[in-house]
């Protein structure tokens, strides 16, 4: 049986103590496997941007587990935590965060260089993968030569390069107009077709809907989840469909 | 939706029997409307009955009679492209009216009415969209397809896809605004049970205590 690429178990995380302590997350429990976009939505404050951070290893758990790809993050060091968020787990946000004066494939092999990997084949591998994604035109430009969308594309690249096979998107397309946004979640999409697993974060119900299934939080709880797909045969036989 | 109006646009592209014309109606629209063919037999009868719509001529050999729109046909169906859809008439909704009771009527647990309503209309969104990913795709696979004799097919094809993606954008967008009206009804029903003259009802007692920006009443709600 396949494992899961991210398993939440029984998550909790509680900021401050005694009588002003907030649980911002309280027993959740969440599996992304491989190949799973699963999107998850909640109002503000409901704890989405707080399991993310606990999802890559950016923030600890006060109780329960978190797994990436096998790894149960609190058996490792802080050291341990940050090789694997280097290898393991790529990271797209709002605003793209790419370094002006990178290219998009300085920018793509960037992670693979801070891991040891030589400049020229960090450089090889980047290119590789915005070919893979049919970026290969933007290689060369730098940031402020390319849209939103653009950048936001070269982001995705930049999170999955190498052998990261696990990619949390944190309002990828919260800066994008509508066809823009789109783009951006097909290529997400894509990914997650070809066997990444991603957790996606939005409160666009519109966008959530790319995902293969959508997990509500409110209150730091998880109130309520779509459950997975139905197959593409399913939906061509119902009403609302040819 | 106007059967009547629908029919007649179909016939300006061209005379057509009634199963022609409902196959023709169902594949443009991606059969969100299916019509039956007594309906279409009906709605014919009466444009001819007006003066908007002709037989061809006589029945073929399998006794279908194919029908063209008269010149005053064609003029209302000019006017139907220019004219704004009237707006003005509140359609029955049935979820409205569920939600409107529900906060009225002792004993409903509102939260869990749109609760369970916000999860069946986002899988109804999901499942929209995955439609909709493949129309895309089928899209991208025609643009990338070499030319060859075949194109003008291609284009009608093209077009209807075109026509079935513009419907599920709009059942995409009207799915997304019910999911939206849904988060505000949570939040307005949260703030109605802050108010403190408000008498305890079933919606009260059955809210969450956090519907937004109101984090720091948690520590307060759990102690």
């Amino acid at each position: 049986m396949t494992a899961p690429s991210l398993l939440l178990e029984d998550v909790t995380r509680v900021h401050g103590t005694g009588e002003t302590a907030v649980r911002a997350l309280d027993g959740v429990s969440l599996e992304v496997m491989p190949g799973e976009l699963v999107a998850v939505m909640g109002p503000s404050g409901s704890g989405k941007s707080t399991l993310l951070n606990l999802a890559g290893g950016l923030d600890l758990a006060t109780s329960g587990r978190v797994v990436i790809e096998g790894e149960d993050l609190s058996t490792l060091g802080a050291k341990g935590i940050a090789q694997l968020r280097r290898r393991r787990v790529g990271f797209v946000f709002q605003d793209y965060n790419l370094i002006p004066s990178l290219t998009a494939a300085e920018n793509v092999g960037l992670p693979l260089e801070l891991d040891g990997v030589r400049a020229s084949q960090a450089r090889r591998q980047a290119r590789q993968t915005l070919d893979l994604m049919g970026l290969r035109d933007l290689s060369d430009r730098f940031p402020d030569q390319m849209s939103g969308g653009q950048q936001q594309r070269v982001a995705i690249a930049r999170a999955l390069v190498g052998s990261r096979r696990l990619v949390l998107a944190d309002e990828p397309t919260g800066a994008l107009d509508s066809h823009t946004g789109e783009d951006v979640l097909r290529v997400l999409r894509e990914r997650c077709d070809e066997g990444v697993a991603g957790l996606l974060v939005t409160h666009e119900a519109r966008h959530a809907a790319w995902a293969d299934r959508v997990v509500f939080l409110r209150d730091g709880v998880v109130v309520d989840s779509t459950g997975r797909a139905s197959s593409p045969e399913d939906l061509l036989a119902t009403g609302s469909s040819r | 939706m106007s059967v009547k109006q629908g029919l007649m646009a179909l016939l300006a592209d061209g005379p057509m029997y009634g199963a022609q014309l409902r196959a023709e109606f169902e594949d443009r629209t991606g059969g969100t409307w299916p019509l039956n063919v007594g309906q279409v037999y009906t709605t014919l009868a009466r444009l001819e009955r007006d003066g908007l719509v002709e037989p061809t001529g006589e029945a073929d050999g399998e006794g279908r009679i194919s029908y063209r729109l008269t010149q005053a046909g064609t003029e209302e169906v000019g006017t139907w492209w220019t004219t704004p859809v009237d707006r003005d008439s509140t359609p029955r909704d049935e979820l409205t009216i569920k939600l409107a009771l529900a906060v009225t009527v002792p004993g409903v647990d509102v939260q869990a009415v749109a609760q369970t309503q916000r999860t069946a209309t986002l899988k109804h969104l999901h499942d929209l969209t995955r439609l909709k990913q493949q129309v895309m795709r089928k899209q991208r696979e025609a643009e990338g397809a070499p030319s060859g004799p075949a194109d003008a097919a291609k284009h009608d094809e093209g077009n209807h896809d075109l026509a079935w993606l513009l419907v599920l954008e709009n059942l995409i967008f009207t799915a997304e605004a019910e999911v939206r009206w849904l988060d505000h009804v949570e939040t307005r029903l949260h703030r109605e049970s802050l108010r403190p003259f408000r008498r305890s009802g079933a919606h009260t007692t059955a809210l969450p205590d956090d519907a937004g920006d109101h984090a720091g009443t948690r520590t307060e709600a759990r102690r």
